[in-house]
């Protein structure tokens, strides 16, 4: 199950660039959110301070508070720990080209010491179901290298991994931006199935992507957060006039 | 009328085509005909020497015929093996300090350099470093200081293959490992490491075939020996020594053996570089670039 996640003054630098500043929000438990703006103006920082990836760059910084339900991100979690809870899938599909299918979903749990086979298999199972991947490689599971699939698949195949780990939060960073249409509702349609069981943050530069899957959307412009609403009021009534502008096309 | 100047100018593209082609293949044939020629030469001076009793026997004394090189054969396996077994570690451990741990930090930056320079190191002070390190104190030569002098100087040379090859493993493979909550130290061994372990191992093979062929760090080291040993304590035979004392020599005989050697010394180091090629790739899957 997902737990909603309460964002307070959250500030982030890289080097000396203010990139994030002052952001206040609650994510909703079990829907997904769709945080939406132009290039550059800090919505891919943010979703990655929520699993404390931002700081693996040595110039940057972050401040303020993240809670995820019982969780206290910024408080004495441990990185490693937060991100077993919080999965993340990114930008460009990214398997791990040396492992087969199977390994690269089985990938979080086997680093981690897990080693019931059989467990292991039944979760590869699940996971793949659950990321619509299962019916187009049950049969090459461990023959085939994950690098082999077609971009969409191997997106799918990185959702599957985040999943296996069974994390509570699925960050996404513009999961659909490198693929073609088709892949791209496949990945809208799992982001729906999914977001019963799992909080979804989504990153788009699709506008129609975030009106198609996500509740709530946020609106964020120079390292500031605009607007966060129902979708339905962002896209239809928005209160900035900033907002309305972006969505609009007047810039961006 | 107004196509003339096209037709001028593709076939001037055409033409420049043609010479680049040209330039690449003569390039090609310049690289690879030093090789082919040393191999062909080889092969017409040194295959008539070579026979059974060339691997099975050791040298025999001045004016004796036959004998072969069998000491110098198994001694130059020794002398690879305990100088992988220092040089491949040791390289591939800085290597991965630079690239994963140390990148950007001072202490990073001054090994880069220092093993820069020791790449540029001439062979013979690797010698000498080993002489003094291992020679003096044990105050005799040994097929270990040998080992020595050759893992120093396979360090550099997989030390930066090393990173270079992790270097060019993507960020968003490293971020996928942490993103899973796998510890850094893991993610860098069993993700960016596999990832880049082609490429290693070919660092390490270079390294490898380089030393192999080394004759001036075994001089005051592994010293050479025309009889049969195994003893890491002792002096020990290796092929390029053998090669070189059989060269300079003034005896016809001795310097067909050489070019015998020389040929062996060829073939050894192809099939050694080929069979971990053959091993390492068949772990990893077909379709993963």
């Amino acid at each position: 199950m997902g737990v909603g996640i309460e964002v307070a003054s959250l500030n982030a630098w890289y080097g000396n660039n203010h990139t994030l500043q002052d952001i206040n929000l609650n994510i909703p438990a079990n829907h997904a959110t769709a945080l939406i703006g132009p290039s550059g103006c800090g919505k891919s920082t943010f979703v990655r301070c929520l699993n404390r990836m931002h700081e693996t760059n040595p110039i940057a910084r972050v401040t303020g508070t993240v809670r995820m339900g019982d969780l206290d991100i910024y408080g004495d979690a441990k990185p490693v720990e937060i991100r077993r809870r919080v999965g993340m899938v990114f930008q460009r599909p990214n398997p791990f080209p040396t492992m087969s299918i199977y390994d690269n979903v089985a990938a979080g749990l086997k680093l981690n010491g897990f080693t019931n086979r059989r467990a292991l298999d039944e979760i590869v199972e699940k996971s793949l179901r659950n990321s619509a991947l299962w019916d187009e490689v049950k049969d090459d599971l461990k023959k085939k290298s994950g690098a082999s699939l077609s971009g969409g698949q191997q997106q799918r195949l990185c959702i599957a991994r985040a999943l296996a780990v069974d994390p509570e939060v699925l960050l996404m960073d513009e999961p659909a931006s490198a693929l073609d249409p088709v892949s791209t509702s496949k990945i809208e349609d799992l982001i729906f199935q999914l977001k019963s069981q799992y909080t979804i943050v989504i990153v788009t530069h699709n506008m129609q992507q975030a009106a198609r899957v996500a509740e709530k959307t946020g609106f964020f412009l120079n390292g500031r957060m605009v607007e966060f609403d129902s979708t339905h009021k962002i896209f239809t009534n928005p209160s900035d006039k900033r907002t309305e502008d972006y969505i609009t096309g007047r810039f961006g | 009328m107004s196509t003339a100047p096209f037709v001028l100018r593709s076939r001037l593209r055409a033409l420049s085509d043609h010479i680049a082609t040209g330039i690449a293949v003569l390039s090609t044939i310049l690289v690879v005909a030093p090789l082919v020629a040393i191999f062909a030469y080889l092969l017409f001076k040194g295959a008539s020497s070579l026979n059974l009793d060339f691997f099975i026997k050791i040298p025999k004394a001045v004016g004796e015929e036959g004998g072969g090189m069998a000491n110098a054969i198994v001694g130059s396996a020794i002398l690879l093996g305990l100088g992988s077994l220092i040089g491949v570690p040791v390289g591939i451990g800085g290597g991965v300090f630079l690239s994963e741990f140390g990148r950007g930090t001072k202490l990073a930056n001054t090994i880069r350099f220092t093993a820069d320079v020791l790449n540029g190191v001439p062979s013979i002070v690797m010698g000498i470093v080993a002489y003094s390190l291992v020679v003096v104190p044990m105050h005799h030569f040994s097929a270990f200081a040998g080992g020595v002098a050759l893992g120093i100087m396979m360090i550099p040379t997989v030390c930066r293959t090393t990173e270079e090859m992790l270097l060019m493993v993507p960020n968003v493979i490293r971020e996928a490992a942490l993103g899973l909550g796998v510890p850094n130290w893991r993610a860098v061994l069993s993700i960016t490491v596999k990832t880049a372990s082609p490429g290693i191992i070919t660092g390490c093979m270079l390294a490898f075939a380089r030393v192999a062929g080394e004759t001036a760090p075994l001089i005051f080291t592994a010293f050479g020996n025309a009889f049969w040993s195994t003893d890491l304590n002792r002096e020990i035979a290796a092929l390029p020594l053998q090669i070189y004392i059989y060269a300079i020599s003034p005896y016809d005989d001795w310097h067909r053996l050489a070019w015998g050697g020389a040929l062996v010394l060829i073939i050894l180091i192809v099939l050694a570089v080929s069979l971990v090629r053959y091993v390492t790739s068949r772990g990893v899957l077909k379709g993963a670039n």
